[in-house]
């Protein structure tokens, strides 16, 4: 057993010139909220000249279609297109039904930053319910649009947005084959702008991100066997963390950054654990919850971190179960079928989002934590890996669509659902960022 | 490396084993098989060989990579009960990662869970 030795090997990870091949997912909506909110967002006048593609206004239509609870109106229906507050005549939107109305438009500074001066309107009451400016470097176009409707949705919904975070998943190419080919992506969250973080012709799976997003864990099989990693995303600089005897699995933050749960086998099974990330090297740091000899894995933190949920196969089925840290006894907490599994706790803190399996279907569902019933979110039959939206508004998780592995995303309540298919690969293992530091400045005017 | 062959045929022996879904239970129809394994490899203390653990598709990842384990634990435990040094053999789980057929179809999972014998 070598692990001592390499187990803390920290070493930077040689950043040659990647080939730029990445998942170029696509937004499939399949289900919409049943009374989507009527809006409309005018295009920008955009004299910063963008390509038709990267219009931020389109970028903000496109961010509340994925949504699911918003019905932008077609530019070719609007009446009129206004591009300031006077401009504005309520008449044609009342006519048009829109219930809100997003105008703006996107100049250049001298100093070479575009700002976005935009106002979002409430038609019926015919006031300003938000105006002001986004304001950021060229190479933000994205992210001042993705900021627009974050402050869109949440001054309507009373939720707040998340379009401005990052998903990370494992794309696979040839699987199945000895040219297997395996990379740990970071992208927007509606999939564009991906970057490769890893590649390896080994496996990688189980990543998340760290609470402060500066870094993730993974399970990666360099060498032939699981070994739990952390790489920070703007360095690229890697530590392995754990690799003993065994498989080494399902690496996981505590919400307060300061910890890992994880899964190891070391001592004969696979059992949970935790490990003290400011002196990883000790053996004091690493403490075992777990002691029995079924299988014991997928942990995941509550979100004020007083327990841990887990699956365990000790009741003969895999079932979730809550290992609560002053109690210090597993409970169990799903009943209903004969697989649970990969349990994920809700930012609220009194849910968990589960895959369920009912009739050889294995689905996305959810339950409160203290009692039954299940309530399952999707018709797709091989669901895994779900992981939160840090507002709780939204679910992604890997499924197949035929024999290609997909991410797919459902609303909490199941009401809205979109697939976001990979032009090339596998695409599975997703986990959603928590909410980001603003790359952005937004100044608000002030409502009238 | 080891190349173990059936004493009564000549042939190779079988080096890849199946499993029933979410179960690591050796099949009957194997035992006799694993059981020339054994008698290969105290034959010959100085070889090596990785269990490798597999799974199907089915199921969520994390609980496949400890039940691939669970498969080669008991083709680990049967081989060293029959005589096999402990340290002649080391146990992997590749869970789902490697599947032998990458299709989604009962066909293919059934080729999908297993225990290969890599000497």
């Amino acid at each position: 057993m070598n692990a001592l030795t390499q187990r803390f090997a920290f070493y930077l990870l040689t950043l040659v010139a990647l080939p730029s091949v990445h998942a170029q997912m696509a937004v499939v909506i399949d289900q919409g909220a049943d009374n989507p909110i009527r809006i409309a967002v005018v295009p920008f006048t955009d004299l910063a000249d963008a390509s038709e593609r990267e219009r931020i206004s389109d970028i903000v239509s496109r961010d509340l279609v994925r949504s699911g609870q918003f019905s932008p109106l077609a530019v070719t229906d609007m009446l009129s297109l206004p591009r300031s507050q006077d401009e504005v005549f309520f008449r044609d939107w009342r006519i048009s039904a829109v219930d809100y109305l997003v105008i703006g438009d996107v100049q250049r500074t001298t100093a070479g930053d575009l700002v976005a001066n935009w106002s979002l309107i409430d038609v019926l009451g015919e006031r300003v319910l938000w105006q002001g400016q986004v304001i950021g470097g060229e190479s933000k176009r994205r992210d001042i649009a993705h900021r627009i409707s974050d402050v869109v949705y949440e001054s309507i919904t009373g939720v707040e947005g998340a379009f401005s975070t990052k998903l990370l998943y494992v794309l696979v190419q040839d699987a199945g084959t000895s040219r297997v080919n395996y990379r740990l992506e970071l992208a927007d969250a509606d999939g564009a702008r991906a970057v490769t973080l890893l590649e390896s012709n080994e496996p990688i799976l189980s990543p998340s991100f760290s609470p402060d997003a500066s870094s993730v864990v993974f399970v990666w099989f360099q060498g032939g066997r699981s070994g739990i990693y952390q790489q920070w995303i703007a360095s690229g600089e890697q530590r392995l963390l754990a690799r003993f005897q065994g498989i080494n699995t399902s690496p996981v933050f505590s919400p307060d950054g300061t910890r890992l749960a994880l899964v190891s086998s070391r001592d004969g099974n696979p059992e949970i654990y935790t490990l003290d990330l400011s002196n990883p090297s000790s053996d004091a740091s690493l403490v075992r919850l777990t002691r029995h000899q079924a299988i014991d894995t997928e942990p995941d933190w509550l979100a004020d971190g007083s327990g841990i949920v887990f699956t365990s196969d000790r009741g003969g089925q895999p079932q979730i179960y809550l290992y609560d840290f002053s109690s210090v006894r597993p409970e169990r907490l799903t009943f209903q079928g004969d697989y649970n599994t990969r349990a994920r706790s809700m930012p609220t803190g009194d849910h968990i989002a589960f895959i369920h399996r009912i009739d050889n279907r294995y689905h996305l569902a959810i339950k409160d934590l203290a009692r039954d019933p299940i309530t399952i979110l999707t018709e797709t039959a091989l669901d895994e890996s779900p992981a939160v939206a840090p507002n709780a508004a939204m679910l992604i998780y890997a499924t197949k669509q035929g024999n290609q592995g997909i991410l797919a995303v459902v609303s909490t309540d199941g009401a809205v659902k979109y697939r976001l298919p990979s032009a090339i690969g596998d695409v599975r293992e997703p986990a959603w960022s928590p909410q980001l530091a603003p790359v952005v400045r937004t100044v608000e005017a002030g409502a009238e | 490396m080891g190349n173990p062959l059936d004493p009564s045929t000549g042939a190779p022996l079988s080096r890849v084993f199946y499993f029933d879904y979410d179960e690591a239970i050796i099949s009957r129809d194997d035992l006799d098989v694993l059981a020339l394994h054994a008698v290969f490899l105290q034959e010959n203390r100085n070889v090596r060989a990785v269990l490798e653990g597999h799974c199907d598709e089915r199921g969520t990842r994390d609980y496949n990579l400890a039940l691939g384990e669970r498969r080669a634990m008991a083709v680990s435990s049967f081989l060293v009960s029959s005589g096999t040094g402990a340290s002649q053999i080391e146990s992997v789980s590749y869970g789902e990662e490697r599947p032998a057929n990458p299709n989604s179809s009962e066909a293919a999972w059934a080729q999908n869970r297993r225990v290969e014998i890599v000497y």
